[in-house]
């Protein structure tokens, strides 16, 4: 059993800072995930996915696999897609998800151009799927970093994200605060996938942000402990994809996100909202 | 002349060019129980999405006196009811004004809460996700969510539709509470016999003010059938308007609907518009 659980992380280094990278992630992205979900922009972080790819691959072309001007591109394009679609809607008659889907192609495609530019496969390989076994030092900062500033971000902006969801006229009617809190959403949630992109890949970096917030949804009906449930699903998924990464020689960023969506799987079925739950209401009732 | 709580200055509101509601002037007296009266599609809902400044005018003004609290209750909401919040966290967002995106709730906020649950007869309720609500018990809480607020200025629209007598009954009661306490309140309504049975004042309008001041003088037959004659549609090829008629007494509470040019041929409403 330690052979099998602890052993991989107490042996090797490199289990042990993919591990940390994978549990700080998970503490930031799963409740953006959680209100991304409920915002019903699930596939709004797919999409910003995509649109951080240009920026990922200027910073490659220009400066070989390096962590931050990887980085800083793919934050600067993450962020002209989220502000650009978010001013289109509130600006024009086109909803948000139509000027998403417009801004996140064109810049996907210019991603795609420019890693083709140069270098071979392999290279859009990494950028595309991540190496959280890799993870070095500053990659680790990075991670954190992104971490710690989406939940203090997030507790100073909880009220009014919370009412914004929950009844966006009414907050028109007593504050302004609404489109500046939906515009630093969006930025967290740029700032996560391109946290998310040095560990698992652009385009696996929105599993770990949706699949345990989906996953939680079936299980609660109250927003905190949705919220905690998702990071506790979203470390689960770190710990038992790594593990079946080291033990089956698998890649660790699907493997990951698989174990997330196996937990996905298990609270569809099971979960105190899931299908069974569903397909066999009490027949018990009370008076009143 | 009393105070007055809110003044239309040659007011229009509208949608891409097109009014909805066309030169409105007057003002709303502080401590007024003012019925909304008019058809559908007579310009209730964007009056008052242009009271609470969720819509731009496209000309004139409409100005709350300054410091004026303002709390609205639209007829569609925007509430994601699938959002996983209970009773309490919705009439909660009533703490807003006083609280802000930081400020903490208190112990007497959490009082103000209760006591705004039980004055709607939603005690207990506190938990309950908002998904399991009826219709009524929505409107109740969002009732309570108005009682939290405590503003100067409530605007409520069509807050008794799909409501059951007994409902209906408590939120008058709740209403006439709130005009006891010298608040303003403005109500949009269909059911005549309920507006004049509770409602001192009434604003009648079909796009245009028909006619405004006490109810029995304003809901007329005469008035009424006026109002009818409206029609919704408005036309492609409508001229511009640029009647800035200024002969209405704007300082007058009630004097607004008569006299304006607009009024010669009230049954032509949509006619002149074409013309």
């Amino acid at each position: 059993m330690y052979a099998l659980l602890v052993e991989p992380f107490v042996e090797f280094a490199f289990m042990r800072s993919a591990l940390a990278g994978a549990l700080m992630l998970s503490a930031g992205a799963c409740p953006v995930g959680v209100f991304l979900m409920l915002r019903r922009m699930s596939l709004t972080g797919d999409a910003m996915a995509h649109a951080i790819l240009p920026g990922a691959a200027a910073g490659f072309l220009l400066f070989g696999l390096e962590l931050l001007p990887m980085t800083v591109g793919g934050l600067a394009a993450g962020m002209v897609v989220a502000l650009g679609a978010g001013a289109v809607s509130r600006l024009t008659v086109q909803t948000e998800d139509a000027s998403l889907a417009a801004f996140y192609l064109i810049s996907l495609a210019l991603g795609v151009l420019m890693v083709s530019l140069r270098g071979s496969s392999v290279d859009l390989m990494h950028v595309l799927f991540g190496s959280v076994l890799s993870l070095d030092g500053p990659g680790l900062a990075l991670i954190g970093g992104v971490a710690a500033l989406t939940l203090a971000t997030l507790a100073l902006i909880w009220r009014g994200l919370v009412a914004e969801c929950l009844d966006p006229l009414f907050l028109r009617s007593v504050s302004r605060v609404g489109p500046p809190v939906h515009f630093i959403f969006l930025a967290l949630v740029v700032l996560n996938l391109v946290g998310g992109f040095q560990a698992l890949g652009t385009l696996l970096a929105v599993g770990m942000m949706m699949l345990p917030a989906a996953a939680a949804r079936f299980w609660t009906v109250r927003l905190m402990p949705m919220v905690a449930l998702s990071v506790a699903i979203g470390a689960l998924a770190s710990v038992a994809g790594l593990l079946l990464s080291y033990h089956l020689s698998l890649p660790s960023g699907p493997a990951i996100v698989l174990s997330a969506g196996i937990a996905y799987v298990v609270s569809l079925v099971f979960g105190a909202r899931g299908l069974i739950a569903s397909a066999h209401p009490s027949h018990r009732h009370r008076t009143a | 002349m009393s105070d007055p709580c809110l003044t239309f200055e040659d007011l229009t509101l509208g949608y891409r060019s097109h009014p909805a509601v066309h030169h409105l002037s007057g003002t709303l007296a502080r401590g007024s129980l003012t019925a909304l009266v008019g058809p559908n599609g007579a310009g209730k809902s964007t009056l008052m999405k242009g009271i609470v400044g969720v819509l731009e005018p496209m000309s004139g003004r409409v100005s709350r006196q300054a410091g004026t609290t303002l709390a609205y209750l639209p007829q569609q909401s925007e509430i994601d009811r699938s959002f996983p919040a209970r009773v309490a966290d919705l009439v909660g967002l009533g703490l807003w004004p006083r609280r802000g995106l930081l400020g903490r709730f208190t112990a007497a906020d959490r009082k103000a809460l209760d006591e705004a649950l039980a004055a709607v007869g939603l005690s207990g309720f506190e938990d309950r996700p908002i998904d399991t609500l009826s219709g009524g018990q929505l409107q109740r809480a969002l009732f309570a969510r108005v009682l939290v607020q405590d503003a100067e200025l409530i605007l409520l629209d069509e807050p008794f539709n799909a409501v059951d007598a007994k409902t209906v009954g408590d939120l008058v009661a709740l209403i006439e509470r709130w005009h006891g306490e010298g608040r303003t309140i403005v109500t949009a309504a269909h059911d005549l016999e309920l507006v004049r049975r509770h409602f001192p004042e009434t604003l009648l309008i079909a796009r245009r003010p028909v006619a405004w001041g006490a109810t029995g003088e304003t809901l007329t037959a005469e008035n009424l059938a006026r109002a009818r004659g409206f029609t919704e549609a408005w036309a492609d090829d409508a001229p511009w308007c640029d009647d800035h008629d200024l002969g209405h007494d704007a300082a007058g509470a009630h004097a607004h609907a008569h006299g304006h040019a607009h009024q010669a041929a009230p049954r032509l409403a949509a006619g002149s518009d074409a013309r």
